[in-house]
């Protein structure tokens, strides 16, 4: 108490000597020196244990996990690839058929990626570039419909695919996937176009390019980066979607997707739970793929428009 | 003091569309407007057949008596009606109405701490930080039905891991059955309490599906703290816990304005986490589940509808208090 000077001296040089007093800044930083590694590896046990678990419980028999509930290592004595057979087996030789289920998957998530860009991306070109009546309302509009709860736009949809008769039809699915993600690549991909000077597309013009062609020869080779990472972004969306699938297709399992089907066979007793588990590495294990092949474009692409507020 | 300069159109880019519309458009501006709604068409028209019609659409099944079973004979001008909205104002409805609450509230706000700590933990570089930075959003990331089956699975009865450990390590004298039990006695340093397992089971669940997000949002926004605002701070004394709660902190909070109100939106909505995990048992059933019982196991589109127009309704609510009490005043700030 009496000594606040001197007590200050050394704190306030930017870095205290070696074995200086234990002043308050001396114990916080040693504090939050060791604590910060027990929780870095305190996060990384938490967020990755799930996948482990699912890994090892994936490549073990069955009778091995009644057996043994608590075992945490990779069963070298008892491996066994059998539930990645039986789960990719097709239903008519005994099997769950996921084959099929990833095909449909594949088949929607790629649809979706296409036909989203294709119209998104004149869509975001013309938001960003282009002065037209109505050009803030549209963006409005596209925030709104990006926070609109999906249940409530599920109701609507159900009634109207039941009452056309599509329900059950992949292209159904297609269709609704493409309209939710369309706000989300349209706000992506006109931040991108922002952030691209104009003057090479006024240079294009002025040579006589017209607007397509500078849209196309310019301006798309541009954005490739953020078009790429938008592709990718959406095929984890509409590969990893639920809710949709459970409405559109349950009663149709020619058309299940991964999703899906792993969500409706967990609920019987007769598919084994280890073999369920290789369907859950299945479907986890694409996203996880693209998702470390392209982490750095998906996660600058996502927080593009963050930092500025 | 400036209320009436901010009335009117912010940006230089405002204001130039207001000069061209009241003036006759030149022939170049003419043309740049049909372009522009040429190459916004097809966008414009699938938002608005797929996702506003069908809200429109919503509006209309609210106030009808539409089943499954009489879907192709009801029309849009149909008889009208307010019976759907009876077991809206039920107690039932009511009680996952505060379910659904709880739920988001403390998702949203443990969500947002996690990934503030993970942010902060994460923030000076070491070697493979960006392997752990990115092995760090995977939960967040990986397909909903895949990590819900091997949480259910991992918290089992039977079978499952935590209960196994809990028993070996804890001493628990019978499995838990987290995400079926309603409430549980537990008794804390000689106190008795009641906490709701299965409730508190998706909630961290949900702290640990989306701490992720919150994580990446934050990272950024620390990214772009200049360090020399903490510099200046350190030479004049401030210790680690001052720095933060008066240099860092202040920084974040927009960032973390922002995080609550989506993050809110999407629990609030959330439907998928909790009829996988419990399928809206012990507890659990919020309002998205409810609805959605209501469309499939009673085949009741309007009172289903009915239903998430309040939903929609109450959360609009939420969204709007907030923007006008909170946002306002940081920008004040």
């Amino acid at each position: 108490m009496a000594v606040p000077v001197e007590t200050r001296r050394p704190a306030s040089s930017p870095r205290p000597p070696e074995g200086s007093r234990w002043t308050r800044d001396v114990i916080e930083t040693r504090i939050f020196g060791v604590l910060r590694w027990v929780v870095i590896v305190g996060l990384v046990l938490v967020t990755l244990f799930p996948f482990y678990y699912m890994f090892i419980l994936s490549i073990r028999p069955l009778d091995s996990l009644l057996r043994d509930p608590g075992s945490l290592v990779i069963p070298l004595a008892e491996l066994d690839w059998g539930s990645y057979v039986s789960i990719m087996t097709p239903q008519e030789d005994g099997g769950q058929g996921f084959l099929r289920f990833m095909g449909n998957s594949a088949l929607v998530a790629l649809g979706t990626v296409l036909i989203s860009l294709l119209v998104a991306i004149p869509g975001s070109y013309a938001i960003s570039r282009l002065n037209f009546f109505g050009r803030r309302q549209v963006s409005a509009l596209f925030l709104a419909v990006y926070l609109f709860p999906s249940i409530l736009l599920a109701i609507p949809l159900f009634t109207f695919f039941t009452r056309l008769g599509l329900r059950g039809q992949l292209v159904a699915l297609l269709i609704v996937y493409v309209a939710q993600v369309i706000p989300v690549t349209i706000y992506m991909l006109r931040n991108y176009f922002d952030t691209i000077p104009t003057s090479l597309e006024e240079a294009a013009a002025l040579d006589g390019a017209s607007r397509l062609g500078v849209l196309r020869r310019i301006s798309l080779p541009l954005a490739m980066p953020a078009i790429i990472s938008n592709g990718l972004f959406v095929f984890m969306i509409a590969w990893n979607e639920f809710l949709f699938a459970l409405l559109f297709l349950v009663n149709t399992r020619p058309s299940w997707t991964v999703s899906l089907g792993l969500s409706q066979l967990a609920g019987s007793i007769e598919v084994p739970t280890t073999v369920l588990m290789a369907g859950s590495v299945i479907l986890t294990l694409p996203i996880i793929i693209i998702f470390f092949a392209a982490e750095r474009l998906l996660t600058e692409g996502l927080t593009a428009g963050a930092e500025k507020g | 003091m400036s209320s009436t300069q901010k009335d009117a159109p912010a940006g230089p880019a405002a204001s130039a569309a207001g000069l061209r519309g009241r003036r006759k458009l030149s022939p170049m501006a003419r043309e740049e407007q049909r372009a522009g709604l040429t190459l916004l068409s097809p966008t414009l028209v699938l938002v608005l057949v797929m996702v506003v019609l069908p809200i429109l659409w919503t509006l209309v099944l609210a106030f009808q008596r539409v089943r499954i079973l009489n879907i192709r004979t009801a029309g849009i001008f149909g008889p009208y009606t307010v019976a759907n909205f009876d077991n809206v104002f039920s107690s039932s409805f009511f009680q996952s109405l505060a379910t659904t609450l709880a739920y988001s509230i403390l998702g949203t706000a443990g969500a947002i701490i996690l990934g503030l700590i993970a942010a902060l933990a994460l923030r000076k570089p070491f070697k493979g930080r960006t392997l752990i930075r990115a092995s760090m959003l995977i939960p967040y990331v990986a397909p909903i039905v895949a990590v819900t089956f091997t949480w259910t699975t991992m918290l089992d009865p039977q079978f499952g891991l935590v209960n196994y450990w809990g028993k070996r390590l804890f001493g628990w004298e019978e499995a838990i059955p987290f995400l079926s039990e309603r409430v549980r006695d537990v008794s804390l340093l000689g106190l008795e309490f009641q906490i709701p397992t299965a409730l508190i089971t998706v909630i961290v669940f949900e702290w640990w599906r989306s701490f992720p997000f919150a994580f990446l949002f934050l990272t950024a926004r620390l990214n772009a703290v200049p360090d020399s605002l903490e510099e200046a701070a350190r030479v004049d004394g401030a210790t680690p816990i001052q720095r933060f709660f008066h240099i860092i902190l202040p920084q974040l909070l927009p960032t973390m304005a922002m995080l609550s109100v989506l993050r809110f939106i999407w629990t609030f909505n959330s439907f998928d986490d909790i009829y996988l995990l419990t399928g809206g048992g012990g507890g659990t059933e919020v309002v998205a589940v409810t609805v959605f019982n209501y469309l499939t196991a009673r085949g009741d589109i309007g009172a289903a509808s009915a239903q998430a127009l309040v939903l929609a309704l109450i959360l609009g609510l939420f969204v709007g208090v907030y923007i006008k009490f909170f946002a306002k005043k940081e920008e004040v700030s």
